[in-house]
This record gives structure tokens, sequence and C-alpha cells, in this order.
């Protein structure tokens, strides 16, 4: 096929877009290499003269940032489990006949609408009543669940084959055990995506930890970073290096899964 | 099917089927509960303990003693309503509403029908760039952007300089900060979009813009005349999240200004957020939240209804 007319002009206006796009993270890394004096100079320097990772350093010394990410981290987990919660109840809803099945297919759809900030104060009164405020399942409970998620995991599961269940029925495996070692492995693409996009979230949750996490034990990375743009005297290096840990393993996480990562997004656009 | 047919006919397939009905008397339920009970718990319930909580004064020292806690009617909305702070709260969210959501929906749109001009390989690795801010941490984002705004030593004052302009307040200016917070919202934000629109691009037949070029349709004729009309219910649907989260707006002005200057960049959400966990302001905070449903819910119908007549 011949190439459309225009189109080295349209690339060349979408490479400089492009180049938009990335300066911001390109800015990140450079600043965040700096020695803290030269982040200050002015003209300022794209390129540092001198690279340090003095920063980083600080990170893990002066601040408390290894805790930050080991609970950044064991959100993430207990995100994952959620997610079994998801193809269970995906499963469930793909599978089997039961009493108020459509209903509650509505329901789990419906919770779709209600947008996260209407519910912050109500989900801390209820974390609180619960006295799950201020620890890292309080911070991960109001979005283990992705009603979204549900509906994707249904929708892939319906086409799995209903004979190899009924086999594995008559030979006597139970539920679990199915749902386990048969419907599982055979959702890996859809596990994949809702993996992704599991992670993304946990991730990058913000506003739960923020309102959940009282004190520094149980910060995210997120609230970390947060709290370095209210130091007394700004430190942009070190702002930087924070922004770089957790845009870095986000950008490698999306490299490597792309494909999942856009399908997911796509699915979630046509739902 | 029933049972009894099963009986007299087919004694074998009976126990099967028996089994199988046992099981799924509660097997569906208990698979389902856990997602359920959370789903429930955070979203449904959430809103009546909103809308019950909204009508308390119920605010820290309450929260320590119940017995503090009084029902004193429809008080917390008539104070918010006589509170200029949550009216240039509304008003800082229509605003951001107004500028964000048409310029990301058609610069998301043109640049994704961009991205679609070519199948070429350039173009595809070209598409890389503009998904990945939709993926990273909206913190992160928002302190880059604050660097590149900074007024003594940012970036953007000094290429502006080089052609001879004088700084700019980005973020101290109440007018421009407004402006420049919803500049990296809509940065962030096109990504998302710009993946939406991609899809559904590629989704419209082929044959479609061949018939158009035997016609002798130019470029322009194609985009208006083929692939707007054909993605109308992708527009429709970019538009309904983009308003919707656009109503939520929260993370980049929390960051960025924390709503200042003087509430300058205070949207409804952060104004919610100050009267809950700033001011411990937990009943007056829930009636703030109560009116922002209200508020979304009422827009999104109208969206629907006016997409519901515009397709009939």
């Amino acid at each position: 096929m011949r190439a459309r007319a225009g189109t080295p002009i349209i690339g060349l206006l979408l490479a400089a877009g492009a180049v938009l796009t990335a300066f911001p993270f390109f800015w990140m890394l450079t600043t965040s290499l700096k020695p803290l004096g030269e982040s200050y100079t002015y003209p300022p320097t794209v390129i540092p003269s001198a690279v340090t990772l003095e920063s980083y350093k600080a990170l893990f010394t002066h601040f408390d940032f290894g805790r930050y990410l080991v609970n950044t981290v064991i959100v993430v987990l207990i995100g994952f489990v959620g997610m079994f919660f998801v193809a269970m109840a995906g499963y469930a809803f793909a599978k089997f006949r039961f009493r108020g099945k459509d209903p509650l297919f509505l329901l789990v759809l419906s919770t779709l609408m209600v947008p996260v900030q209407v519910t912050m104060i109500p989900s801390y009164l209820i974390l609180n009543s619960l006295q799950l405020t201020n620890t890292l399942v309080g911070i991960a409970l109001p979005t283990l669940v992705s009603a979204f998620n549900i509906f994707l995991f249904r929708q892939f599961m319906t086409t799995l084959p209903d004979e190899l269940l009924e086999a594995a029925r008559l030979d006597g495996a139970g539920e679990l055990r199915i749902l386990w070692s048969i419907v599982l492995p055979l959702s890996k693409p859809i596990l994949a995506v809702g993996g992704v996009l599991t992670f993304i979230t946990g991730w990058n949750s913000f506003i739960w930890p923020l309102i959940i996490a009282n004190d520094q034990q149980n910060y995210t990375l997120s609230v970390g970073i947060s709290l370095l743009n209210k130091q007394l005297a700004i430190n942009p290096p070190l702002q930087m290096a924070g922004a770089s840990l957790m845009v870095v393993p986000i950008v490698i996480v999306f490299v490597i899964f792309q494909r999942y990562i856009v399908q997911g997004f796509t699915m979630s656009g046509l739902r | 099917m029933t049972v009894t047919v099963a009986q007299q006919e087919a004694p074998a397939p009976r126990i099967a089927f028996r089994m199988t009905w046992h099981r799924s008397n509660l097997v569906p339920y208990v698979l389902i509960s856990p997602a359920l009970v959370c789903l429930v718990t955070f979203s449904v319930l959430s809103i009546f303990v909103a809308a019950v909580v909204s009508l308390t004064n119920l605010d820290i020292g309450g929260l320590a003693d119940h017995s503090q806690v009084r029902f004193i009617g429809l008080h917390n909305y008539q104070t918010m309503f006589g509170d200029p702070a949550f009216w240039e709260a509304l008003g800082n969210t229509a605003f951001f509403v107004v500028l964000g959501v048409p310029t990301l929906v058609i610069g998301s749109l043109a640049i994704a029908i961009a991205l679609n001009y070519s199948r070429s390989r350039v173009f595809r690795a070209l598409r890389a760039f503009y998904f990945v801010p939709a993926i990273t941490a909206i913190v992160a984002i928002s302190l880059i952007w604050g660097n590149l705004y900074n007024s003594q030593f940012g970036l953007l004052n000094w290429l502006l300089s080089l052609v001879g302009m004088g700084p700019v307040e980005w973020l101290t200016d109440p007018t421009i900060a407004k402006f420049s917070v919803a500049l990296v919202a809509i940065w962030r934000g096109s990504g998302l979009d710009i993946i939406i629109f991609l899809a559904a691009l590629q989704a419209i037949p082929q044959e479609y813009y061949e018939a158009a070029a035997v016609d002798g349709a130019g470029e322009w004729n194609k985009i208006f005349r083929i692939t707007v009309p054909l993605m109308r219910f992708a527009i429709f649907f970019v538009t309904v999240t983009t308003l919707i989260s656009w109503m939520q707006f929260f993370d980049e002005p929390y960051v960025l200004t924390q709503g200042g200057p003087v509430h300058a960049t205070t949207s409804m959400s952060l104004y919610i957020y100050q009267q809950g966990f700033r001011y411990n302001e937990f009943g007056f905070a829930s009636a703030a939240s109560i009116v922002l449903f209200a508020i979304i819910a009422l827009v999104t119908l109208i969206q629907i209804r006016v997409r519901q007549s515009d397709a009939s």
C-alpha cells in the first residue's frame, strides 16, 4: 500500500508531541541525578554536569522510603488477593445458575457509577469502626475489588467450555479445585490484563493511603513523595528521585506488558 | 429441564444433575460473597452512610465519643450553601470541567487519528510515548510539573526568558494557577483517551475509506465524513468518563497548590477532603459529598438522555 499523502508531516508533528510528552520524565531523571547546588542554578542545566546518586541514597537514609516501598509492595500484594476474589466472582457469574444472579450482577455494575471521592468520608468512617484505619489492609480494602474487573473476568470465563468443568465434577473434583486447576490456568490472558491493572492501581494509589495512613509507619510511596513537596526548603533532586522511584517501575511494567495494558484500557473503554 | 423429567426417563444423569444442583445451591454464593461484600460496603453502603452522617454533627470528638453525635437535620447543607468557599469550589470545578473536558476529548481524538494515519513501525513506536502519562502516578507527575513551574529556578520561566518574555507566576497567581493545574491534568489524562479512541478507530472497516477514495474524497473529508460520525459512541463514552473524572479532580491541585493560592484551585473533591480530614468535620464533609454525587449523577443522566434522543 502506498503511503498516504502528508504522512511525513504528521509523523513529524507526532514525534514533536512525543518529545513534549516524554520531556517531563527525562527532566525528572536528569534532575534526580544532579547535585543539590546545580539544581538551583540559573539558567537551569538540562544535562547534569556531574552525576550523583546522593538523592536516591537520601531517600533511604534521611527519609524512610525503604519502608514506604515495602508498604507499597504489600498494598499491591493485597490487591492481588482482591483479584482472586474478582476471579471467583467472575467465575460464579459466568458458569453458575443461581437465584438472584441477574440482580446481583446489576448491583455489581451499578457500583461503577459511584465516584471514589464521594465515598471517601463514609469509607473512612466504616474502616474506623472496623478499627482498620492506619493499617495497610485498610488502605487496600476500599479498592480491593474492582467491579469492572468482575465484568472482564465474567466475559472471558463465559467462553470456557462447560464440558471440561462437568467432566472435572464427575471425577469428583471440588469447586475450589476446579477453579484453581482448570478455570484459572485457562484464564491466563484475562489474568494478565487484570494483574497488570491491579498492579498499576495499587502502586499508584494515593487518596486512600493519604486518608487511611495516619502515621509514617504505614505511608506508601505516593504519600511519601507528596510530603517531599511540603518540605520547608525545596530540594528538587530529592523530589525527582522520589518521583523516579515511583515512575520507573511502572514504565518497566509498561514496556513489558504494553499489549495487556492497552488491551485492558481498551476493554475498559468499551464496557 | 426439571428434576421430575430426569427422574422418569434417565436415572443415571439424575444423580449428576442433582449433585450439580446441590452444589450450585451454595457454591456460587460462596464464590461471589467476598467480592460482593467489599463492593457493597465501600460503594452502596457508603452512600447510605454519607447520607445519614450528613444529617449529623459528627466530628473528631463524636468519633471518639458517640454520645456527642446529634441529628441536626439539614443544618450542614444550610451552612454549606452559605459558605462562599463551597461556591468557589463548585465554580472552580465547573471551570476545570469546561476547560479540561473539551480540550482532552478533541485533542485526544486528533492525536488518535494522527497516530492511526499510518500503520508504519514509526507510528506504532510513537504510540507508547503518548500512553505512558496515563499509567504513571499522578503524585509523581504533579511533583515533576511543580518543578518545571517553579518561579525561581523552573525550566519553563527560563524558556520564556529565552524568547524575551518575563517570568510567569505559574502556581502563585490565582488565575494562572488554575490553568497550570489543569494543563498537568490534560497532559496526564490524554493517554487513556487516546488508547480508547485508537481502539475504536481500528474497528472502522477499511473498505469505507477505500470506497471514499474511489469517490475522490480528500483526507479531511474522510475524517469528517467517515471517521468522526462512526466514532460517535467512542466520543460519547470518552466524554462521559472524562467529565466524571474531572468532576472528581483532586490529585493535581492537592500536590501542586494544596488548593491555593487563596482557594483558587480548590476543586469540590479537595473541598470535601479539607472539610473532612483537615477540619475533621465529617458531617459537613458528607453533606458536600452527597451534593457532588448528586451533581455527577445528574450530569451523567442528562448525557445519557441526550445520547438516546440523539440516537433515535
